[in-house]
């Protein structure tokens, strides 16, 4: 499953922005990261299903940032380097709960269909 | 708590926005790195994996930009990046924009301006209680059938009205032609001062409440009543200083004592068709008015001021009222009674005069500013044109088509948001200016910027930029892309293609104009033929001031040594060339008339005529150069009884005595019960410079009932400063004795073409706008053409094209449009001027010197703006012309 197309130029549709949110706010909720941590975190968790596209990754995060779901911080990273890390907000937590249910819904509701056919 | 962060994020991002630009790098950069890092760990070579890293990237510029666009105030960003682009881009082309700058602002300030004219004087609703049920009612000579008349009514119909109206709650006489002399008092100069008589209910009517003090009662209306007075503002502050204790206090009127009972609001402005803006105090009609005058349906001295009854309709009232008029006069055949009434709104009687001029003149600022849209969207058409290969290109790199349209529209909205701004300040000159023009306008006062015009200014923007930004926008065409990369520079049909859009616009441009042209031509021609009019005297070096002798002070024989010694006086001043006495002074206005019979051939009372009354000295018709034409002039010892002697013009000759010899025929005027007989007859002057003649009679000023008189100085030269020599005369004589409308006849002229003077000038300067504006765009489009065509103009000469042929082909190429304008333009006019038809004084709307100038006028112009890219065409030099790109 692409998450979005290859050349990146179109805007994703509502669904695929709104899997990618959710991707983003599960994989902070442990703790913070940096963009390309939270790249590798999901290209890894998914095994390797999801061929995200690493940098479509950040106008989402910047959204997310916008709308106060999660917050910067801008730390030293294991590299020695500075990097901008991002952490959940309590909003953003709330957020991650209401979205993983829906998607729980909107899943199962694909499966029954899909199992019909 | 989300709102805190969101509100955190919005202010981080207006403040920190370029901080946040780095950071925003340094993430993704950090990124990249770090998956090179990996993929080199991985055993690619370094090479390898900056490319691979790359690629699962993707395009860091655009994904950065998509980053950016999440930012708040992005949209605000990208419109402040559109008119930072924009501006530079006009910056780059001052010449261009100055111009479109110009002309814009021309065109918007004078929309602004008139815009506030027309709402100030035609749309506001007049500043009474309930506005929309005031009426004005008249008499009229004929039915509504017929074009209704607005004519001043007598008191007994007006009694009869109020008496069997029903569709009416109240109705109150208004009577604004009358004046008074306030005496000298507490060291103040005596002065003449216009007043109002008035119904004691007019003001109540109105709804308009005395600033202080009361307002009229039935009580003060009648006769025997004491005498009060209500001044008005200017007035009050003017000559009593703004005493607060004014009410109550005496003032002597025509050497009467009047209490002032109150002051009325600043606000209030008198002003209905028949003048009246200079009432500077209102006095109770059936007091003032003699009781000759209450008892009669022949004298008609007032105008009726009616409040309608919720419901009631305007034609109801007016057919009831004339059929009750209708019944007056077969009660009452007399010849002055009138068999109809008339009637319109209050807010229609006020600005009736100003609705045509002020429409014509909006029409006109409409079509100056179509016209400058036009031009500045032919100048952003011309820019697009040349730019149309990096449009292409921006288009082919996947630039969006909107985002493109945008920039051009964002050109257009600084030019009309500029030009704007600068329209206002030229609107608000103007405005002041008018002022000063024409203080005598009604309603005036309530022409204002307020924020109706400056929404109405920024809807004009905003219409002005999307039409020519639009106009623009839409010439470039996305879908020809290929064909305009492909196009070689030699190629000339997409920009013919373009010309033909620019062409179309000139050709409106230069219909519109000569519309216009033909406007403002017609106008100027009927405004120089009412300067021209002749008031049938010489009016140079000519000077009248008038006096008025209040009857309490001034028995008949007082009156006449008075004059005698007054004018004996004025003759002796040096630089006083000749002088003499007179009621009304020629174009000084209508000064009374009456219906007249002949005492030898009696006419039957409709046939009686109506005739001009004026009361002279001798000398005046010496003084004014009027010529004698028969008989003579009565002398100065034809007075009181031997006084029934009298001078008839030529006109008033021609209709009473067609066939035989006035001399030594009677004139009898029933009215006043007098016989006059004529002793010579004078040539004809006007009344009224915009009016025919009238037959006017001359009698003696002695003991003939008139107790004020002009004095009529006639100079060698510079007669201005004789007013003052004179006015001390005055004084030494009487020093309680005000001298009023001391003015020259070429001032009197002046003021009554002063209207007309102003619309023609008006109009005429925005047709030298357009004009203008046709001839630039003219000019502009064939040199652009020129310029495009160069090469092939080159391989033309250089296959032995004559250069004359040359310079046909390209004059008649640019004058194409030009005469399609013309001949559009002309048959146009055949309709508008319909408009101004009313306008026009001795002037035919469809005058063929007028229409034929102003086709000239434009051809040569159109000639002149097309002959010098022709001729520069034509001087090419072959091998330079095939040499360039």
């Amino acid at each position: 499953m692409n998450i979005v197309d290859n050349l990146g130029m179109g805007k994703p549709s509502d669904l695929v922005q709104g899997t990618l949110d959710l991707l983003i706010l599960k994989t902070l909720l442990p703790e913070s990261m940096h963009g390309w941590a939270i790249a590798k975190r999901i290209q890894q968790i998914s095994g390797e299903v999801l061929q995200v596209q690493q940098g479509s990754l950040y106008p989402a995060l910047h959204r997310l940032e916008q709308q106060g779901w999660i917050k910067a911080k801008w730390s030293e990273s294991e590299t020695g380097r500075q990097a901008k890390f991002y952490s959940l907000t309590a909003a953003g937590r709330a957020q991650l709960e209401k979205e993983t249910a829906n998607w729980n819904r909107l899943s199962a509701a694909i499966n029954l269909v899909v199992s019909e056919i | 708590m989300r709102w805190l962060h969101q509100l955190r994020m919005r202010i981080l991002m207006m403040l920190g926005r370029a901080g946040a630009g780095t950071h925003l790098d340094d993430e993704l950069s950090f990124h990249l790195e770090r998956q090179i890092a990996e993929n080199i760990a991985a055993g690619m070579t370094a090479e390898e994996a900056r490319y691979s890293a790359l690629r699962t990237f993707g395009n860091p510029a655009l994904l950065r930009d998509q980053a950016r666009s999440t930012w708040s105030w992005s949209s605000l960003e990208s419109i402040a990046r559109d008119v930072r682009i924009g501006a530079r881009t006009l910056y780059r082309a001052p010449s261009f924009t100055l111009i479109a700058i110009f002309v814009m602002a021309l065109g918007l300030g004078a929309n602004v301006a008139l815009f506030t004219i027309v709402r100030g004087v035609l749309l506001k609703p007049l500043p009474y209680v309930d506005p929309d049920r005031l009426i004005m009612l008249y008499e009229s000579e004929h039915a509504a059938s017929a074009g209704p008349q607005y004519a001043p009514v007598d008191p007994r119909s007006f009694f009869d009205w109020q008496k069997a109206s029903t569709g009416i709650e109240q109705m109150a006489m208004v009577s604004p032609f009358q004046s008074y002399n306030v005496s000298a008092e507490g060291g103040k100069l005596p002065e003449r001062i216009d007043a109002g008589w008035c119904s004691w209910n007019f003001f109540s009517l109105l709804g308009v409440h005395p600033a202080i003090g009361r307002s009229f009662v039935a009580g003060d209306d009648q006769s025997g009543a004491s005498a009060t007075v209500l001044i008005t503002d200017t007035f009050w502050k003017r000559r009593y200083a703004g005493d607060p204790s004014i009410v109550g206090k005496t003032v002597w009127l025509d050497a009467h004592p009047y209490t002032v009972i109150g002051v009325l609001p600043s606000w209030f402005v008198y002003s209905g068709s028949f003048g009246g803006k200079n009432i500077q105090a209102w006095t109770p009609f059936n007091h003032e008015a003699p009781p000759s005058l209450l008892n009669t349906y022949e004298d008609h001295e007032a105008i009726i001021a009616a409040r309608l009854k919720p419901g009631a309709t305007l034609q109801g009232v007016v057919s009831q009222i004339t059929s009750i008029q209708q019944q007056i006069k077969k009660d009452h055949p007399g010849p002055a009674v009138h068999p109809f009434a008339s009637g319109r709104l209050m807010l229609d009687d006020t600005v009736q005069d100003y609705r045509t001029p002020l429409y014509v003149l909006l029409a006109a600022t409409v079509c100056v500013l179509f016209i400058a849209c036009m031009n500045v969207a032919g100048l952003l058409v011309a820019r697009t044109a040349a730019r149309g290969k990096e449009m292409a290109i921006r288009t082919a790199l996947g630039g969006g088509r909107l985002r493109l349209m945008r920039e051009q529209l964002t050109e257009s909205v600084l030019i009309c948001l500029t030009a704007g701004v600068i329209g206002i300040g030229l609107a608000w000159t103007a405005l002041q200016f008018l002022g000063h023009f024409e203080p005598d306008m009604n309603r005036i006062e309530s022409v204002r910027i307020d924020w109706v015009v400056l929404l109405f200014t920024f809807i004009a923007i905003a219409v002005c930029a999307l039409f020519s930004g639009a106009l623009s926008a839409f010439s470039f065409h996305g879908r020809h892309l290929l064909s305009t990369l492909q196009e070689s520079s030699r190629s000339t049909q997409g920009s013919q293609r373009r010309a033909t859009l620019r062409r179309s616009l000139l050709v409106i441009e230069v219909s519109l104009t000569v519309v216009l042209l033909a406007g403002a031509g017609l106008l100027l021609k009927s405004y120089q033929r009412m300067r021209g009019t002749d008031l049938g005297i010489p009016i140079e070096n000519t000077l009248t001031m008038h006096i008025s002798l209040p009857d309490e002070r001034y028995k008949p024989a007082i009156q006449a040594t008075f004059f005698e010694q007054l004018i004996t006086q004025v003759r002796a001043l040096p630089g006083v060339a000749s002088a003499g006495l007179v009621s009304t002074a020629p174009g000084q206005g209508w000064g009374g008339d009456s219906l007249a019979d002949v005492v030898e051939r009696p006419m039957r009372p409709q046939d009686f005529l109506d005739m001009h009354m004026r009361a002279a000295e001798p000398g005046y018709f010496a003084a004014a150069q009027i010529p004698l034409l028969r008989g003579r002039i009565f002398t100065s010892d034809e007075r009181f009884e031997r006084g029934k002697v009298a001078v008839i013009s030529r006109e008033a000759a021609l209709k009473l005595f067609p066939k035989d010899d006035p001399i030594g025929k009677h004139v009898r005027f029933n009215f006043t019960h007098t016989d006059f007989e004529i002793v010579g007859v004078v040539a004809d002057t006007r009344w009224d410079i915009h009016e025919p003649t009238k037959p006017t009679i001359y009698e003696p000023l002695y003991g003939n009932d008139f107790n004020g008189a002009t004095i009529f100085v006639r100079s060698t030269h510079n007669v201005e400063s004789l007013a003052m020599p004179i006015e001390n005369v005055i004084g030494r004589l009487d020093r309680d004795l005000p001298a009023s409308n001391v003015k020259t006849l070429r001032e009197t002229i002046d003021k009554s073409t002063i209207d007309s003077q102003f619309d023609s000038l008006l109009v005429l300067g925005f047709a030298m706008i357009a004009l203008l504006l046709a001839a630039a765009g003219l000019y502009g489009v064939l040199t652009y053409l020129v310029t495009q065509r160069t090469s092939e103009l080159g391989i033309r000469m250089a296959l032995g094209a004559k250069r004359a042929q040359l310079l046909r082909t390209v004059l008649f190429d640019g004058l194409r449009p030009a005469l399609l304008g013309l001949v559009l333009g002309l048959g146009a006019s055949i309709f508008a001027v319909r408009l101004i038809k009313s306008m026009l004084y001795q002037t035919e709307a469809l005058d063929p010197t007028v229409f034929g100038a102003v086709a000239m006028l434009l051809l040569a112009v159109a000639f002149l703006a097309c002959m010098l890219p022709a001729w520069r065409a034509s001087r090419l030099d072959p091998m330079q012309a095939l040499r360039t790109e």
